[in-house]
């Protein structure tokens, strides 16, 4: 086991140092932040000093390694654009980020596995076929469309829920947090749907083909044979069987929920790192760039090493490979 | 912590209490990049600024010159201007404004980190001769010194010394200055709080010295900035929001036909034009070797002869742009009617000036285009492309963001290119310099008449006035007459509020919200 876990950490560094050096080579793509930092009257020696100041005349492997050994220390430099520590923009903006996402993975894998346990269960039913059918708008619909219509309907037309925005926020230590003002709370409701809808959609489509997949096993005939009741039956074998693949694809999912977020929130100007990230583009704001996908790497390959483990330690064939190895 | 709970309280607070207060609540796509006045000379930096700070100098939303921290001044010699400040002014901190803190921030303005400097080059030294009276002394006589010292703010020297910002924001230095979030000026609103990306809030100073003259009854201004343009249009239709700075023009007839709305419209001093390098031997993009088509007159007379630019006001600026015939636009001084008017529409005598310059067939080239940067760019550009195919000249277009589209024109990489110029001091000395001078990196038409330089360099330090409105006037015609640009359109610019609320439109696209006005 603890082989294995090194095994898996040193795989996932190597991937970290990969993706941060195709995400550097990329920057030679964005163009000149200069143009965007100094107003357009500026000289062309007041241009050339602002390059060689930040670095930007350096190579590629000057600025690679320079930005390398200070993101191991945690030095992200200074946004171009706000002009404020990198860092410091992070970690304001994870919060919104990171509640957006808890909401929208609990919509998604609350809402998706109920509906696709409910789906295969009751598979010739109306109720069922339609949410099928519906559940298809959420897979086809790009995203920044439902957004724009949920907007529509629930701002302009009914004036129910902001069209943007947090709301008001409370501060916690460094944190800020939507969830403790009515505000806020109403504030997440839109963005969460847009964002999860799509993997809730997913997740009921695939927990539905799943069950069927179990429900039509032989063990599942020989339990229905002895007489057990038909709630036990799904809960019990059908359900548990069905699951370990859905949790592998949930937890890759969360990874996407934090990637797809871009779209989410710059529909609902959601002031999380995703929205900083496109603005960060299109102004050449390289250091944001650069940490923003430092990060969403580091998550991503967080994630897929504890769904790793996580296999393991519901699998126990994979563990029993693993000792034997 | 107890402070920022306080604070989220008060702002929970603010918003409950709308009703008591007439609370400014606006948007547009893009946020400040900072609140340090000399930091950055961008739109919205400034715009930010106004509301805070003031300048000696202040524009109306029309850009007419008003009084502001100077009362009246007057030219001593050609190359001194003496100002007389406005007394028992105060900054927002309750510090006194004096002359000292003018020789302040202009020295402050012209350090290297000051994105300012290269708009007040001209001027040498600022010296206080008492505590109301200052004196500018330039490098050469400046007739539009007035009209440059409009964009310097006034700090206050104590709060920036005790701040540690007596120099503007230093770009790479790893630190967030103080300024950077905070400011202290003597404007009409003081700054509460900046978040920036989010939310920025500024409330009315009482004691504001403008308040006499032109009372305003904006309690509070709440700016949120929203990338998204569709969003942008729902939060207004919505009600959650009474000012959207930049509405997009495709919504504009909904937001009017909604009811409960108003937009309003008005001429921007900018001008949208395609350069032309007529210096360069042989084009980089065209497959005729040898020679560069675009050093003939005729070519680029045929080319503005070629496009239809009423087809692209009316057909893809629905109405948003109206079309140019010379680079210097309406609402700058030196503006002459007369000449804006576009070439006619003639593609048949496009065609025979070309078969004339030996280019019967037309010939190839590539168009440069940046598609995030002026109103409906992209589709403006491929319009063009088509236009030109009718008369022969076969033009591939190449669009890239402007981060991309930009240094290609610094850099004079681009045989034909789009580019749009506007100007911060409102004299057409700015258009004619930067778009006519072979040293500025913003001409890319590599094109030499000593006679127009002269000119232009001329009237930088020309203050007899009649003599200086017509080297204007000439230098204008010169740079018309040689058909180096192809003119396309002056945007106009379009705010939308809700009814009850008033923003006169600025032509700078600078709201100043001490003119605005709730009239319900």
């Amino acid at each position: 086991m603890a082989r294995h876990i090194l095994r898996r950490l040193i795989q996932a560094a190597a991937v970290m140092g990969l993706a941060t050096l195709v995400a550097f080579l990329l920057f030679n793509y964005v163009g000149d932040p200069v143009s965007n930092m100094l107003g357009q009257e500026a000289s062309r020696e007041s241009r050339e000093a602002l390059r060689a100041h930040l670095g930007l005349n350096d190579s590629f492997v000057v600025q690679f390694a320079r930005f390398s050994i200070h993101a191991v220390k945690g030095d992200f430099g200074t946004s171009y654009r706000l002009q404020r520590p990198v860092a410091d923009l992070i970690a304001e903006r994870l919060p919104a980020t990171a509640e957006l996402v808890l909401v929208s993975a609990l919509f998604a894998v609350g809402l998706g596995v109920a509906l696709g346990i409910f789906t295969a269960i009751r598979r010739n039913s109306w109720l069922g076929q339609t949410v099928l059918a519906v559940s298809l708008i959420g897979i086809s619909l790009p995203t920044f469309v439902i957004g724009i219509g949920l907007i529509y309907l629930f701002s302009v037309i009914l004036g129910w829920l902001p069209s943007f925005g947090r709301g008001d926020v409370v501060h916690i230590g460094w944190w800020t947090t939507g969830f403790l003002t009515a505000s806020g709370l109403k504030a997440l409701i839109l963005p969460g749907i847009t964002l999860g809808l799509y993997q809730m959609a997913f997740i009921l489509r695939l927990v539905r083909a799943e069950m069927l997949d179990v429900l039509g096993a032989d063990y599942i005939r020989t339990a229905r044979a002895m007489g057990l009741r038909e709630t036990t039956i799904n809960a019990k074998y059908a359900l548990k069987n069905a699951a370990l693949p859905v949790i592998t694809i949930i937890g890759l999912k969360l990874g996407e929920l934090i990637a797809f977020s871009i779209v989410t929130e710059t529909v609902f100007q959601w002031p999380g790192m995703g929205l900083l990230f496109i603005q960060a583009v299109s102004f050449a704001d390289v250091p944001i760039m650069a940490a923003y996908l430092f990060m969403v790497a580091f998550v991503f390959v967080t994630i897929n090493v504890l769904v790793d483990l996580l296999y393991v330690a519901l699998d126990p064939r994979l563990r029993s490979r693993e000792e034997a190895a | 912590m107890k402070r920022l709970l306080s604070v989220a309280l008060a702002i929970t607070l603010s918003v409950s209490a709308v009703h008591a207060e007439n609370v400014l609540r606006w948007a547009s796509q893009g946020d400040a990049m900072t609140m340090d006045p000399h930091a950055q000379n961008e739109g919205q930096t400034r715009t930010f600024a106004q509301q805070v700070e003031d300048a000696l100098i202040n524009r109306q939303p029309d850009l007419t010159k008003v009084p502001g921290l100077a009362v009246s001044w007057k030219l001593v010699d050609p190359k001194t201007w003496e100002f007389k400040l406005r007394p028992n002014v105060k900054f927002h901190d309750g510090r006194p404004f004096t002359s000292d803190d003018v020789v302040f921030s202009f020295k402050r303005a012209q350090m290297p980190t000051s994105d300012l400097r290269d708009l007040i080059a001209s001027v040498a030294d600022v010296v206080a001769v008492d505590p109301l009276t200052v004196r500018i002394l330039t490098k050469t006589p400046d007739p539009i010194l007035l009209d440059e010292i409009t964009t310097i703010f006034i700090m206050s020297r104590g709060w920036a010394e005790e701040h540690k910002v007596t120099v503007p924001q230093n770009y790479g230095n790893g630190e967030e200055t103080y300024a950077v979030r905070h400011a202290n000026g003597t404007g009409p609103f003081k700054l509460e709080s900046r978040d920036p990306d989010v939310r920025t809030l500024m409330i009315k100073n009482p004691d504001w010295w403008g308040l006499k003259d032109q009372p305003h009854n904006i309690d509070r201004i709440i700016y949120t900035p929203i990338k998204n343009q569709a969003t942008r249009v729902a939060a207004l239709l919505s009600g959650e929001l009474d000012f959207v700075l930049d509405p997009p023009v495709q919504d504009l007839a909904r937001i009017e036909s909604s009811g409960g709305f108003q937009v309003e419209r008005a001429a921007s001093p900018w001008t949208i034009f395609l350069g032309m390098d007529a210096g360069r031997k042989e084009l980089l993009t065209s497959s005729v070797k040898g020679k560069n088509p675009f050093a003939d007159i005729r070519v680029r007379k045929a080319m503005n002869m070629a496009v239809d630019v009423n087809a692209i006001t009316q057909r893809i600026l629905r109405g948003l742009g109206q079309p140019a015939g010379n680079v210097v636009p309406p609402g700058v001084y030196g503006y002459d009617p007369s000449i804006d008017v576009h070439l006619p529409f003639d593609p048949d005598g496009a065609k025979k000036l070309l078969t004339e310059a030996g280019y019967p067939q037309g010939f190839d080239v590539r168009l440069d285009c940046p598609n995030d940067r002026y109103l409906n760019d992209e589709p403006t550009c491929q319009a063009v492309v088509g236009m030109l195919a009718r008369v022969g000249v076969k033009v591939t277009l190449d669009l890239k963001p402007r981060t991309l589209h930009m240094p290609r024109v610094q850099h004079k990489e681009s045989d034909f290119y789009m580019l749009g110029w506007g100007t911060d001091t409102t004299d057409a000395h700015n258009h004619l310099s930067f778009l006519g001078l072979p040293t500025s990196i913003w001409n890319g038409t590599e094109y030499t008449d000593q006679k127009l330089f002269d000119l232009i360099n001329g009237m930088a330090s020309e203050i007899d006035k009649p003599k200086r409105d017509a080297m204007i006037k000439e230098a204008s015609t010169r740079l018309r007459e040689a058909y180096t640009y192809v003119p396309l359109y002056h945007p106009l610019l379009a705010w939308a509020t809700r009814k009850g609320v008033k923003v006169p439109i600025t032509l700078d696209n600078m709201p100043h919200f001490a003119y605005a006005r709730f009239t319900n």
